[in-house]
């Protein structure tokens, strides 16, 4: 049944989509574990699946230049909601898809969303994904977040994948595995900040299994208050490629961060270089900013705001 | 404009108190000064005193009359000081257009902000939405961090070294932004150098070595001294060449 959008759900989909209204194209709105609006185009397709909670989005070889909106928010304390969503993305589209997830807990349960996204990207395909995680409310339930993401990519494809948390999300296990064909290319942008007692969980596996495939994943965090994070990245060549993979972490307060950064070259000429490092904010720069006439707590703002951007 | 009132630094080191400036008295009233000396003499020490980057152990610094020795890093900035540093820092995330706005004190058109970097010769288009990071070269990174003295365009704006990892060529082009900044400023230049060029230009000139001010004048008196003695003239050129 559809559900209308409140100014709360309105409120969090500008957090997590940077919409103001009811997007252009083709859009799916869940809420609260239900369909609260839903628009189809000549070129893409929205299905509900009759298995298991979730859609099918399905885009035409050779659509160019359109976009998908897929927001889920849960406002109600509580609900554990599991969602599975498929992407086929056609031969030679050139598409954006915008996802994201919010949740408002306004009350003492424990709320939850895990959406299980996989893409099957075909040949000469390009997507550009961007998904953002956001949580908010007065309640003292803990807000839950697990996204887990599945990429597959034919020959020659493209993929960018920018994935941000940067507030109210108390405990998240991001998992993405993806495996690449001949001359694929994925990049992933991961921003994360966590604070308070904030658990942040990223698992990264891809697989470089074609002839001159290409995988960068960058991960920047913050961690601020009593927070930890875990950040492992792997990266397998299994062919003539080249992986990179890089985690940056700026350490706050208490907080804490683990990075296992691992390469697992199975393959001659394939090409893997992985780089971590964290630390507190340098000294210098705060100096910096000081003498351009911010106070210290301005400066570390700029810096943290900087550095996630 | 700004008077140091006998400044003294000391650190310890294996023990034994080091005096980095010994009494240092200083009044700076001429709109472009240039501070000069043997490397390790306390040049760099001293602007980051007047910048309040370092406390001096003793002594008073006075800007436009005002005691500011025990004044902070930001309050000073606010009250118009500005330093360059001799070796820029890099920020991960922050583009040039951020460093050159939050110098400013408000966000530029990107007109103007894209003037401030013609000015010290990087071509704005390729620059302006730049990360500030290990990609840019050390000579960028001192354009840079001139520019955004530029953009403040405080009463009193110190350097430190800024000619230092710039190229010939583009050391040309400081020189020319120096001369314009000395023709165009409504306020104080302190630049810390070797280069006789920059000497040149300046108003007045303070010699300071193993702590202590040794030389203080005009141009026309200090700039013969210096390169007619052997030691200051071999430093000098060491620098140069």
């Amino acid at each position: 049944m559809e559900q209308k959008i409140d100014q709360l759900q309105m409120h969090m989909l500008e957090k997590i989509a940077d919409l103001h209204s009811v997007p252009e194209g083709a859009y799916n709105l869940r809420s609260n574990g239900g369909l609260a609006g839903r628009n189809t185009t000549a070129n893409i397709d929205i299905v509900s699946k009759e298995d298991k909670p979730g859609i099918d989005i399905i885009i035409k070889p050779g659509t160019k230049n359109e976009s998908v909106h897929i927001p889920v928010i849960v406002s109600q304390s509580g609900l554990k909601d599991l969602v599975y969503n498929d992407f086929y993305i056609g031969e030679d589209a050139d598409v954006t898809i915008v996802a994201g997830c919010g949740i408002h807990c306004g009350g003492d349960d424990t709320t939850e969303h895990d959406g299980i996204h996989a893409f099957h990207i075909g040949k000469n395909a390009k997507v550009r994904y961007i998904e953002k995680h956001y949580g908010e409310g007065e309640g003292t339930g803990e807000r839950i977040l697990n996204p887990t993401t599945i990429i597959h990519m034919d020959a020659d494809s493209y993929m960018e994948m920018e994935t941000t948390q940067i507030k109210g999300v108390d405990s998240t296990i991001r998992d993405t595995t993806a495996d690449l064909d001949d001359g694929a290319t994925l990049i992933i942008k991961e921003k994360i900040m966590t604070h308070g007692q904030q658990y942040a969980e990223t698992n990264f596996q891809v697989d470089l299994n074609g002839v001159g495939s290409t995988a960068n994943v960058v991960s920047r965090s913050v961690a601020k208050g009593e927070s930890k994070q875990v950040f492992n990245s792997k990266i397998c060549g299994n062919n003539e490629c080249y992986g990179h993979t890089e985690c940056d972490a700026i350490l706050m307060d208490q907080g804490h961060v683990n990075a296992v950064p691992s390469l697992d070259a199975n393959h001659l000429d394939a090409s893997l270089i992985h780089e971590a490092a964290i630390g507190k904010i340098a000294g210098e720069q705060l100096i910096k900013l000081m003498t351009l006439g911010l106070t210290e707590k301005e400066a570390e703002e700029q810096i943290v705001s900087g550095f996630l951007k | 404009m700004l008077e140091l009132q006998d400044i003294c630094y000391q650190v310890t080191e294996d023990s034994q108190e080091k005096g980095i400036l010994k009494h240092v008295n200083l009044k700076i009233e001429d709109s472009f000064v240039a501070i000069t000396g043997p490397n390790g003499g306390g040049k760099s020490t001293m602007a980051k005193i007047i910048a309040g980057i370092i406390r001096p152990t003793s002594g008073k610094i006075l800007f436009n009359g005002e005691d500011i020795t025990d004044l902070s890093i930001t309050d000073r900035a606010k009250k118009g000081i500005s330093f360059a540093f001799q070796q820029p820092v890099r920020f991960k995330g922050l583009t040039v257009l951020d460093l050159i706005n939050l110098a400013h004190g408000e966000p530029l058109s990107l007109n103007r902000a894209c003037k401030y970097l013609s000015e010290v010769g990087l071509c704005a288009k390729d620059y302006i939405n730049r990360e500030v990071n290990g990609s840019l070269s050390g000579g960028e990174l001192k354009r840079i961090e001139i520019a955004m003295i530029i953009a403040r365009g405080t009463k009193l704006s110190i350097f430190d070294e800024p000619e230092a990892g710039i190229d010939l060529w583009s050391f040309n082009n400081l020189i020319r932004v120096f001369e314009g900044m000395r023709d165009s400023i409504d306020g104080s230049i302190i630049i810390i150098s070797h280069q006789e060029r920059i000497l040149n230009i300046a108003d007045s000139i303070v010699v300071i070595a193993d702590g202590e001010v040794t030389e203080q004048g005009s141009r026309e008196e200090v700039l013969p001294k210096l390169l007619t003695s052997s030691e200051a003239c071999s430093t000098l050129m060491n620098k140069i060449v």
